[in-house]
């Protein structure tokens, strides 16, 4: 970074910062010790003496290493323990006489939090790893740990927000009448093990657009009991269009058939003609079109028995909703 | 409450790894009917549910959901875990039967974020 951010005056957490404090405490429990770690650290056998280690961790700059027999660790010494020796100015010692014996260890695909417990408990200041059969593989200092994670913050947080921006920006350097984006996905009969596949993606897609979580929600409903309905009770499948325009949202599900023999039954809530295998499964209890229904503002079903059926639904967008535009574009409306 | 403490409460197992139980926990709902948990759980609160398909995971990502406990001690099939995983919500099994398992969080002091459908009379037969 070449700028300096400026100190903040506020000793409020604002909610951007609580977000991250949350983020980095997920990212604890996600990355692995072997990730942020040293690997390959410098090593020192027990009989050699503590001279060696004095201009080991003067050249290398670092103040701690472990101690290893055929690649198992016996011990690590410090800078701490190279301080007593130089007390009693006792350079020609072998390292074994100074160093910590069975030092606490840390597993390399242990998450890092792991690490953070045994460094607040133990109140030691590096950590050999070790992996599964316990030959050393890297040292870990809380120091390793912090630049980890605030790379891996860094990472996710850009990665998340170019996305956002873009999706977030889409119409707003797009000239037409009426610009909209189409968003299509093909639906198979009784493919339970991808239902509400689609759906997970079309409210991703939305909140990326800067879509509020309500809309987003409201959508993500409508559209899983839907896609739902086409993998229970279609014969062939069917198809969801999703037309996101700035001012609304406009979602088609079809399909070609059995059809419904009659549409005004089929709205009751609790009207369901689900075999038992699919309640078994927790559907089935006739309620799905009576969600949909709460949660857009128009709603259209037709069907013809032996063709098919065709479920139309609207949700509108009020200025403080509508996606695809920035914030700035936002902020213009106002002051129009 | 923090996730945390339900899971300790309700003697519970955490079924992905990489999750966070620190997080704070505003409410749960109950039910083992998919359109009944997107008709009335409100956001933010954990389910529990006696249903493990990977259909429970993505409801619960529909409508919101925090974190979703699987009462009666039922494992999972690994799709329903892997998909949990992916999704990042943590699934939870508990020994407990939906009622003790409801019983206790709700002696605890957890509030209810089942919303109520009464307005809607139920088909009969
Ligand atoms: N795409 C469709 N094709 C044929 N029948 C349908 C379709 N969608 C809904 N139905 C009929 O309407 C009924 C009610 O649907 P719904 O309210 O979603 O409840 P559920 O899916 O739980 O049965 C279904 O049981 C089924 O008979
Ligand atoms: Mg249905």
């Amino acid at each position: 970074m070449t700028e300096q951010t400026p100190l903040r005056k506020s000793s409020l957490i604002s909610d951007q910062e609580a977000e991250n404090i949350t983020r980095v405490e997920e990212l604890a429990y996600e990355i692995k010790v072997q990730e942020v770690m040293t690997p390959n650290p410098i090593t020192m056998t027990a009989s050699m003496k503590m001279q060696e280690v004095l201009e080991q961790f003067r050249v290398a700059r670092i103040s701690g290493a472990p101690i290893v027999e055929e690649g198992q660790l016996i011990g690590i010494i410090s800078i701490e323990d190279l301080i007593r020796c130089l007390i009693k100015s006792d350079l020609e010692a072998e390292i074994q006489k100074y160093m910590t014996r069975n030092p606490f260890t840390v597993k390399g695909d242990d998450p890092v939090v792991e690490a953070l417990k045994m460094f607040v408990s133990t109140k030691v200041g590096r950590l050999p790893v070790v992996n599964k059969e316990g030959l050393l593989i890297g040292i870990l200092t809380k120091g390793d740990i912090t630049r980890g994670l605030l790379k891996a913050l860094q990472q996710d947080y850009q990665t998340e927000e170019v996305r956002r921006y873009r999706a977030s920006h889409l119409f707003e350097d797009i000239e037409s009448e009426r610009t909209s984006l189409i968003l299509r996905y093909n639906i198979k009969a009784g493919d339970f093990t991808h239902g509400g596949e689609a759906s997970s993606k079309i409210k991703r897609a939305l909140s990326r657009m800067g879509a509020s979580p309500q809309i987003a929600r409201r959508c993500g409903i409508a559209t899983y009991e839907a896609e739902m309905n086409l993998i229970i009770h279609t014969t062939e499948g069917g198809v969801i269009r999703v037309e996101i325009e700035p001012h609304q949202i406009s979602i088609d599900v079809y399909d070609s058939g059995p059809g419904i023999k009659d549409v005004e039954l089929a709205m009751k809530p609790g009207y369901s003609t689900a075999s038992e295998k699919v309640r078994e499964l927790g559907f089935g209890a006739g309620m799905g079109l009576v969600n949909i229904s709460r949660c857009v503002d128009i709603m259209k079903l037709e069907s013809v028995w032996g063709k098919g059926t065709r479920l139309r639904m609207k949700i509108f967008l009020k200025k403080e909703d509508t996606v695809g535009e920035g914030h700035a574009a936002k902020s213009l409306e106002e002051k129009r | 409450m923090k996730l945390n403490e339900i899971v300790q409460k309700l003697n519970g197992k955490v079924l992905n790894s990489k999750i966070n139980l620190e997080i704070e926990v505003k409410g749960a709902g109950g039910a083992d009917l998919m359109s009944d948990v997107l008709a009335s759980i409100q956001p933010q609160a954990i389910l529990l549910t006696g249903l493990c398909n990977p259909q429970v995971v993505r409801t619960a990502m529909m409508a919101d959901v925090l974190a979703i406990v699987l009462v009666r001690g039922k494992t999972p099939p690994a799709e329903t875990v892997q998909l949990a995983e992916n999704e990042r919500i943590p699934l939870i099994s508990t020994p407990f039967g939906m009622f003790e398992a409801c019983g206790i969080l709700y002696q605890a002091g957890l509030s209810c974020l089942e919303k109520p459908v009464s307005d809607q009379d139920c088909f009969a037969g």
